[in-house]
């Protein structure tokens, strides 16, 4: 049964708001050179792929359904689990479902955590227990490094005729269409990213990959459901942030006056409280208002998802005072120009001028900052995460599992997969997010044009 | 001069109120204290005694703005908004949960807070400034190039993660300091080293890159070029003229956040174990503590609003050409 979370719906507006745009960009030339120039650059094209890939991983995390429950009796009514589940999650439904008793290093066979286990010649013994899944598939342990060896370069082998095939693709249609951009550093990018993931895919079929934590949950699993909470978090945040901070910034630029001041009076204000402290009181209470509230939220997964959702809309009512800054300067620099003193003399109402002379001259400012501000959003959930006010604990993020790894580096022997898994994946992240966003200003901004 | 910091002031005082509304509309009118009561208690068996009794402990059980039945001007101020909200501005916070005075609580606190967050702030202004300088002084070459990609990519990093890794490196795989704890006098010395040096570290990306932007911006105007002309080895222009120049731009945004120094930092001060502000904030977000939260929002809007005194203050001691008025 489809069973779309509230951030599902937002997600996909965002994603047809963000097509849309895309479209109206490329019809109108003058909106597209910008856009040209960040795509001339190698470094902007390589992290978009890599952009792209995250993006592809938390859409598909972002069709959620409720799977039927199996039934003897088939002239009785569907029934539905309880549990919301992904499009990942039954593309992963390997990963998902194989769990371990605990703890388990990556590629191992053998679990973390010595048990007694019966002899199978009777008497007991203490020693590390195979595991239910990883490497069950080997008869003989000493095969590991021919199997782990054999996997690897078939999953490479995968890696190299996808890339040729999408190289092929791309070939006859993108680098036709769009000669000037640097397809070289796409594909190298993609190259890296199938090689990791090609031999990843393999391994996975039969180990676990990055290991399991705790509860035996694989790693690699938790890592990329991690991957829609942060996407989620840096771009839904844009849904409350942009327009409170347009609306607030040009007003307070363009009408000035009382409407300036009592603007300003409130984005003082709001910066005032710090930061940190402002977005926790409003977690603390949304907390409140969902627990007191339980019959709102029939489902776990909903009561996750509303969480989700109330800390993006924090997280923006707590950040437009930044852009609303930026546009308020800028709307007072551009109501002083010629063109919208002609516009005035010629008698254009209010609403025209702002829709046709001042947003579209304020646009670059917003797509920097939108941009600017993901990777900072991405870093914060972990934060936030750890002291407590950032997502649901049941929602698998970032910062869940890192919080979750503290206690594991004090551990002996230590364990150290989890919080390396969700270092490189955050990493990956938010550095080509930051790259990006550099290349983006680049772009947009009229003063550095050279 | 004078007459501009009273101005200021007065200024000021909308700003706390309104912060003082937010706040009040926050913690009673989005969630009344029936609420809160049933959170602390426990959603699932409570009884309507149990949340009365725990809201006359807490002086919750008063009417929220307007107290009819009390006489004269009580009727103001035997109040949920009185009480908790206009005594904040002669900074009484009331209890914690624990039934410890806040204000007291706040005073030990600060030490330790200042210890960590002072070493943290200066070293790391100096060490952002020095990288910046030397990235500006090789612009355009190689080491410029790296020295950037360094900076973006320490910034990709969570401070989390500098945190955790420190800590295992240092502590737990050299065994240098101590993990974590806290203890007053010479012997702090030996736990805030390794704070400070991972709080300086996590802040070398972003610090260093804003800076080179601040230089590269100030050495691109005229009298830079003046100043070559006339001659002066490229070192002169560095030190003499770009870095006192560019000192502008970079108090904005330093001084505001001097007197944030007295918050701590959250995250860094409940890892390292230190018992200051950070921690106490933390510690009451998790334990639901509204108080404490209440008292800190408040506290940390009236020092910011003393970093932006602060700061204008200063652009007149850097820059002969501001005058207030």
């Amino acid at each position: 049964m489809f069973f779309p979370l509230a951030t599902d719906y937002l997600v996909w507006l965002l994603v047809a708001a963000l097509a849309g745009f895309a479209l109206h960009c490329a019809r109108h030339p003058h909106l597209a050179a910008p856009w040209a120039r960040v795509f001339r650059s190698r470094v902007a094209v390589a992290s978009a792929v890599v952009l792209a890939c995250y993006v592809a991983v938390g859409l598909l995390d972002s069709f959620h359904y409720r799977p039927a429950l199996p039934s003897k009796d088939p002239a009785a009514p569907v029934a539905y689990a309880v549990e919301v589940r992904s499009v990942l999650d039954a593309a992963l439904e390997p990963l998902r479902a194989r769990l371990e008793k605990t703890y388990s290093a990556p590629l191992a066979t053998r679990l973390y955590q010595k048990e007694t286990v019966e002899r199978p010649g009777g008497g007991t013994a203490h020693e590390f227990p195979r595991l239910a899944h990883g490497g069950a598939h080997l008869n003989d342990e000493a095969d590991w490094g021919k199997d782990v060896a054999l996997r690897v370069l078939a999953g490479l082998a995968g890696a190299v005729f996808a890339w040729s095939l999408a190289v092929l693709a791309g070939r006859r249609t993108l680098v036709r269409r769009w000669p000037q951009v640097p397809w070289g550093a796409a594909a190298g990018a993609l190259g890296a990213i199938l090689a990791l993931a090609g031999p990843a895919a393999m391994l996975a079929g039969g180990y676990h990959v990055l290991g399991t934590n705790q509860v035996g949950v694989d790693v690699l699993y938790q890592a990329l459901k991690s991957i829609r909470t942060s996407l989620v978090i840096g771009t839904l945040t844009t849904l409350v942030l942009l327009p409170l901070g347009i609306a607030a910034g040009i007003a307070a630029g363009y009408f000035r006056g009382w409407v300036d001041d009592a603007i300003q009076y409130i984005y003082t204000t709001l910066n005032s409280i710090p930061g940190v402290l402002l977005i926790a009181a409003s977690v603390l209470m949304v907390q409140v208002y969902v627990d007191t509230n339980p019959d709102l939220f029939p489902t776990s997964a909903q009561r996750a998802d509303f969480r989700l959702l109330a800390l993006c809309a924090i997280l923006g009512a707590v950040g437009w005072t930044g852009l609303a800054r930026l546009l308020r300067g800028e709307a007072l620099k551009l109501s002083e120009l010629e063109y919208i003193q002609a516009a005035h003399a010629f008698g254009v109402s209010h609403a025209r001028i702002l829709a046709r002379h001042l947003l579209p001259n304020v646009a670059h400012i917003v797509i920097i900052s939108l941009v600017l501000d993901f990777s900072g959003l991405v870093l914060a959930e972990a934060v936030l995460s750890y002291v407590g006010v950032g997502v649901d604990p049941s929602t698998i993020s970032f910062g869940t599992m890192i919080n979750a790894a503290r206690m594991e580096m004090a551990r002996e022997p230590m364990v150290w997969w989890s919080l390396a898994a969700a270092f490189v994946f955050m990493f990956t992240l938010v550095l080509a997010a930051n790259l990006f966003a550099d290349a983006v200003r680049d772009g947009f901004d009229p003063r550095v044009r050279v | 001069m004078i007459a501009y910091i009273i101005r200021r002031t007065l200024y000021a005082i909308p700003i706390l109120v309104g912060i003082n509304l937010i706040t009040f509309a926050l913690f009673f009118l989005v969630n009344t204290p029936d609420d809160m009561a049933r959170m602390q208690l426990g959603v699932k068996r409570v009884t309507p005694e149990a949340i009365e009794k725990w809201k006359a402990e807490r002086g919750y059980d008063k009417p929220l703005l307007w107290n009819a039945q009390a006489a004269g001007a009580r009727k103001l101020g035997d109040t949920i908004f009185f009480d908790k909200s206009v005594k904040l501005f002669a900074f009484d916070f009331g209890r914690a949960e624990d039934n410890r005075d806040i204000a007291n609580e706040i005073r030990t606190r600060m030490g330790p807070s200042l210890a960590l967050a002072v070493p943290v702030f200066l070293v790391g202004i100096a060490v952002n400034i020095t990288f910046a300088l030397g990235m500006a002084f090789f612009r355009a070459t190689y080491l410029d190039l790296w020295g950037v990609i360094l900076c973006v990519a320490m910034m990709s990093i969570s401070s989390l993660f500098y945190i955790i890794g420190g800590q295992y490196l240092i502590s737990k795989l050299w065994h240098l300091v101590p993990i974590s704890g806290y203890e007053g006098g010479v012997e702090a010395m030996k736990f805030l080293v390794l704070p400070v040096l991972i709080g300086v570290i996590g802040g070398i990306g972003a610090g260093s890159r804003w800076y080179r932007t601040l230089f590269l911006e100030e050495m691109g105007k005229d009298y830079v070029r003046t100043a070559r002309a006339k001659g002066l080895a490229e070192s002169t222009v560095m030190f003499r003229h770009v870095l006192q120049n560019a000192l502008i731009p970079i108090l904005t945004g330093v001084v505001v956040v001097i007197p944030l120094l007295f918050m701590g930092s959250l995250i860094t001060e409940s890892f390292f174990g230190i018992p200051g502000l950070g921690s106490y904030t933390l510690d009451a977000i998790q334990a639901q503590d509204f108080a404490v939260v209440r008292a800190m929002v408040f506290i940390g809007s009236v020092l910011y609003i003393v970093g932006l005194l602060l700061t204008d203050i200063s652009y007149t001691l850097v820059d002969p050409r501001v005058r207030l008025n």
